[in-house]
């Protein structure tokens, strides 16, 4: 099932993703959280990738480095020790942040190996990746379709949180202001 | 036992972000802890997918759902960020508490 050579595999980037993840949350710069982030996430990439889903494995990869690039900017742009050059403390409820997540992690790990997991069924498709897609395209398909309309709307309910100024702004309460308060002209017309 | 010591990786990734999703101040990292814990559900699904149901697709498009819940989390906490730092200079959570009962 798993080769000696994807046990190292596994091990190093488990270990490598635990690691990164552990020091998202105890170094000081920002900019070096945001790649720690990035290294673990890229760990788990790999292990995806390891472990038989080499096209998923890519695909978290590249977006991982996309978004935390993105991050680093907001980062730095919002953070308020974004170079890490004053050591503080960023925490609030440090004990019972520790305490809820030991307990979690600890029932998590009794019920892993609690539970009788039930034998593999099936085998492996050559190709993955065409698993994937027939899945996406056939049985989950209103799986792919909820997906979309999630992204559309986190589109515009993003764009609308984001914007300034929005119609009611320029519009008024009623949305009958002619011209519309703008406080640099411009346009066609104005 | 790969199985079990993978899905223990996974419960560690989820519970290092959880640790940080409670008990970072700015609203940045709170979202970082997010994206760890979805890492490992990643982790987790693959996992089972791999040693328990390899022949069945609907494993793989768990982690396609993650990875979309991962994308809108980060750009609605940014959008939520901006708005909220826009009206009133907020980027900790201690001072957005107008809601605290």
């Amino acid at each position: 099932m798993v080769g000696p050579l994807d046990t190292v595999l596994l091990v190093a980037l488990g270990v490598l993703a635990l690691v990164f993840g552990a020091l998202v949350f105890t170094l000081n710069s920002m900019a070096r959280v945001t790649f720690a982030l990035l290294a673990a996430l890229v760990c788990v990439g790999g292990i995806t990738a390891v472990l038989g889903l080499p096209y998923l494995g890519v695909v978290i990869v590249l977006m991982m480095v996309m978004e935390m690039v993105i991050m680093a900017v907001f980062m730095i742009a919002y953070m308020m020790n974004p170079a890490g050059l004053m050591p503080m403390s960023m925490l609030h409820n440090k004990r019972g942040a520790l305490a809820i997540s030991g307990v979690v992690f600890a029932a998590l790990v009794a019920g892993i190996f609690a539970v009788p997991w039930p034998a593999r069924t099936g085998i492996r498709p050559r190709d993955t990746t065409f698993q994937v897609g027939r899945s996406l395209m056939g049985d989950q398909m209103l799986t792919m379709v909820t997906l979309g309309f999630v992204l559309l709307a986190t589109m515009v309910g993003a764009t609308v949180l984001a914007t300034r100024r929005g119609r009611y702004d320029r519009f008024g309460d009623d949305l009958d202001r002619r011209p519309a308060d703008d406080p640099a002209g411009g346009g066609v017309g104005r | 036992m790969t199985f079990e010591l993978i899905l223990v990786l996974a419960a560690g990734l989820f519970c290092t972000g959880l640790f940080g999703a409670l008990s970072q101040q700015s609203i940045v990292m709170i979202m970082m802890g997010i994206e760890l814990m979805i890492g490992g559900i990643i982790v987790a699904a693959a996992d089972f997918w791999h040693f328990l149901a390899p022949a069945q697709g609907s494993g793989q498009v768990v982690i396609v759902a993650a990875v979309v819940a991962m994308a809108v989390e980060m750009a609605m906490g940014f959008a939520v960020t901006t708005a909220i730092y826009r009206a009133r200079q907020v980027d900790m959570t201690d001072m957005a508490e107008e809601l605290k009962g």
